[in-house]
């Protein structure tokens, strides 16, 4: 044993531990340089909210690829960790918490949609964090977390937002509007645009001679169009979520209805699969949007790119082919993130939120930025009208004219059809 | 707001619905009503059907009504392969209850996330010429969308209600449920019969929807929105009646357009299902069971 331990022996075990030592010291060193920055979220990939979950993790992944590309965020690699939150909001304290306390995430953002972020806020409260919703209606209204910001343009009176540009316009209009019927779905979102419809009544000076909910889940609108109709309104609102709409709007051409105005908050006409099903059926109603292919838009710069890539990339994909509802908000939601991390050289939550407060983002729906309770400063949720829709070919939405901008003054790119039945010609 | 046209036209639109519920639901008053296999599955069945008329309809511009006719015969083998494993796997060792339902379970979620991963989750939606357009006959609208199903509807529980008293096997159908032992001392094999009624509840998927898809868009999770409706209707027309299936869903159609037209659309379902409480209550085995 003494002649195994022997001086030359100690000074060559001395060695070996401190190159190993210095080895297993540098090695995490240099991977935690080249660890990727993960960023974690839930996002309805199955159920009611699927159709623009799904789009919305591709503008997501489409904008990794973009950073990555460039060398990542703080030179590493970016990386996404998402799950799928099956449009069912018990899952999303669930998802978050893995992504935290087991993926060890360094950043999340919200899944989509008003029901989905409602979960979210509070956790993100409890654990302080920097969360940017993708496309909730109001959901900060109540807590007033200074550290939730919000992509969707509803302004700084999100109740109000998707409304007021249809009551805006109906207002202008010759003969004025004197009677409005109220419709929406019960859930969170058509509710929350209800109350906002509700109030702008009120300013406008309208008579409601109708207003009702009903269920998500109906299947026959004829008898709620039919009692619509019975009251004879001059402008007709709708709440509604996908089926709904095309019912809604099915049974108003099968009913007959035909108001001065008719739309609003319609969540699903703007898709590219219901818009090539119902073609012409579409004509003169009057919705909200965030986007559409109209020059004031598109010249917006780095929008077109990104459409190009989503476009290339959409049909693999199996999502909505054409991709102008939220895909661009959903990279610009990745944008402002993008750029708050690399203007606070690290990832701290605060420093993050401070700075997306205080920061006007260039972005590839363009200038974001952000008022007092997260919701853009400045709102800017369009209204727009569909025209001159003929046949069920997906060409004629690729370009400008059919889903004319009326409101907001800044983006109009085209005039109303009024009243409706004249644009049903 | 009463008016005797408005009545007129809820009641009428009511009753289109329940021909089009009595559609969806009749798979369900075969398997679920006189094979009492618990077939949560079934909604999902209709919904590949819908997607059968869809791929149909986009590809080569056939009708969905007929491309739900068409289907029927390779809807009623998938619906016989099921039922043999469900046979094999779990009834024939008398697993049939917890496992059974689990297994069917399984199937739903299967079927949801395989059309979700082949046709992505984008509302599907189909064309063809009676949708959108409507009749007036004296001031009472009919929407051909409502009335071409609520046609195949009543066809189909004809069909059905014939099939099952007045040809061998549907009188071999009808006898499984009530003495499977008496049924094999008459020569017959229950499993063998049991077999051909689960083809057969499978098969009416296929065309209840090609019938759905006329009416409203689907995506793969349509199916959550119809398990409630068609287990309700089963229970409150009387397990294995498929007269009181017919007469359980245009009660509920009639309501539901009733309370959409007068109350508002919110009541419709709860007093629908306040109906279906209300007539359990009284009798338990619903309007027309034994």
């Amino acid at each position: 044993m003494k002649r195994f331990l022997c001086r030359p022996m100690i000074w060559i075990l001395v060695a070996v531990a401190v190159v190993t030592l210095a080895v297993a010291a540098g090695g995490p060193l240099t991977a935690r340089a080249a660890d990727p920055i993960k960023i974690g979220f839930g996002m309805a990939l199955t159920g009611g909210l699927s159709a623009n979950g799904k789009p919305a993790l591709l503008a997501v992944q489409i904008w990794k690829d973009d950073v990555n590309k460039k060398g990542g965020l703080l030179g590493r690699p970016v990386e996404l960790v998402f799950y799928d939150d099956q449009t069912n909001p018990a899952t999303v304290p669930g998802i978050y918490t893995k992504l935290l306390d087991v993926d060890k995430v360094d950043l999340v953002i919200s899944g989509y949609g008003t029901n989905l972020i409602a979960p979210l806020l509070p956790i993100a409260m409890e654990r302080k964090l920097t969360i940017i919703g993708m496309f909730g209606l109001a959901n900060n209204e109540k807590y007033q977390y200074p550290n939730y910001f919000q992509i969707q343009p509803a302004g700084p009176d999100p109740a109000t937002s998707t409304a007021i540009g249809f009551f805006e316009l109906a207002a202008k209009q010759n003969p004025k509007p004197q009677t409005v019927a109220l419709v929406g779905a019960d859930a969170e979102y058509p509710q929350n645009a209800m109350v906002g419809a509700r109030e702008l009544v009120k300013r406008f000076g309208l008579k409601t001679v109708y207003d009702k909910n009903y269920p998500p889940n109906t299947v026959d609108y004829t008898p709620i169009v039919r009692a619509i109709k019975a009251t004879n309104p001059d402008i007709v609102f709708v709440a509604s979520y996908p089926p709904d709409s095309v019912g809604m709007l099915r049974a108003a051409h099968e009913v007959g209805l035909q108001p001065k105005m008719f739309g609003g908050g319609m969540v699903g006409l703007m898709f590219t699969s219901v818009m090539t099903s119902m073609g012409s059926l579409l004509n003169g109603v009057v919705n909200y949007d965030f986007w559409a292919p109209e020059p004031p838009l598109m010249a917006i710069p780095g929008v077109k790119e990104f459409l190009k890539e989503y476009q290339a990339r959409a049909e693999k994909a199996g999502v909505d082919p054409l991709g102008y509802y939220l895909p661009p908000y959903s990279y610009a939601l990745m944008q402002v993130l993008g750029q708050a991390v690399e203007a606070t050289k690290g990832l701290d939550q605060q420093k993050i939120a401070d700075h997306i407060r205080a920061t006007e983002f260039g972005t590839v729906v363009g200038k974001i930025k952000f008022g007092k309770n997260g919701e853009w400063a400045k709102g800017r949720t369009l209204m727009v009208q569909y025209q001159k829709i003929s046949g069920n070919g997906i060409d004629q939405f690729r370009g400008p004219g059919k889903k004319v901008v009326l409101y907001p003054d800044e983006f109009k790119s085209g005039n109303i059809i009024y009243p409706y039945a004249a644009a049903l010609k | 707001m009463f008016s005797w046209d408005l009545l007129a036209n809820a009641v009428v639109a009511g009753l289109l619905l329940g021909g089009f519920y009595a559609a969806v639901s009749l798979g369900v008053g075969l398997i679920f009503g006189l094979l009492d296999i618990a077939n949560i599955a079934q909604p999902a069945f209709v919904i590949l059907g819908a997607y059968a008329a869809y791929v149909m309809n986009g590809t080569y511009g056939l009708d969905p009504i007929l491309t739900g006719i068409l289907f029927t015969p390779v809807f009623y083998l998938i619906g016989a392969a099921v039922y043999r494993v469900y046979y094999g796997s779990f009834e024939r060792r008398g697993e049939e209850s917890l496992r059974g339902l689990v297994f069917f379970f399984g199937i739903l979620f299967i079927i949801e996330v395989s059309l979700s991963l082949k046709f992505g989750v984008d509302y599907r939606l189909v064309q063809a010429p009676y949708i959108g357009k409507s009749i007036d006959l004296g001031g009472v609208g009919i929407a051909y969308r409502y009335l071409v199903p609520c046609v195949v509807g009543l066809a189909m529980t004809l069909a059905l209600y014939a099939f099952l008293g007045r040809t061998f096997y549907g009188r071999a159908i009808m006898a499984v449920s009530q003495d499977r032992l008496a049924l094999r001392l008459m020569g017959a094999d229950p499993i063998q019969i049991k077999t051909i009624a689960f083809g057969i509840g499978i098969a009416a998927a296929s065309l209840a929807g090609a019938l759905l898809i006329t009416i409203a868009p689907v995506i793969p999770s349509t199916d959550r929105d119809y398990i409630g409706r068609m287990f309700a209707i089963t229970v409150l027309g009387g397990m294995g009646s498929i007269g009181g299936t017919l007469v359980a869903a245009i009660m509920l159609g009639v309501i539901e357009s009733l309370m959409s037209t007068f109350f508002g659309p919110s009541w419709s379902q709860a007093v629908s299902f306040g109906v279906l409480l209300l007539v359990l209550a009284v009798r338990p085995a619903g309007l027309f069971g034994r």
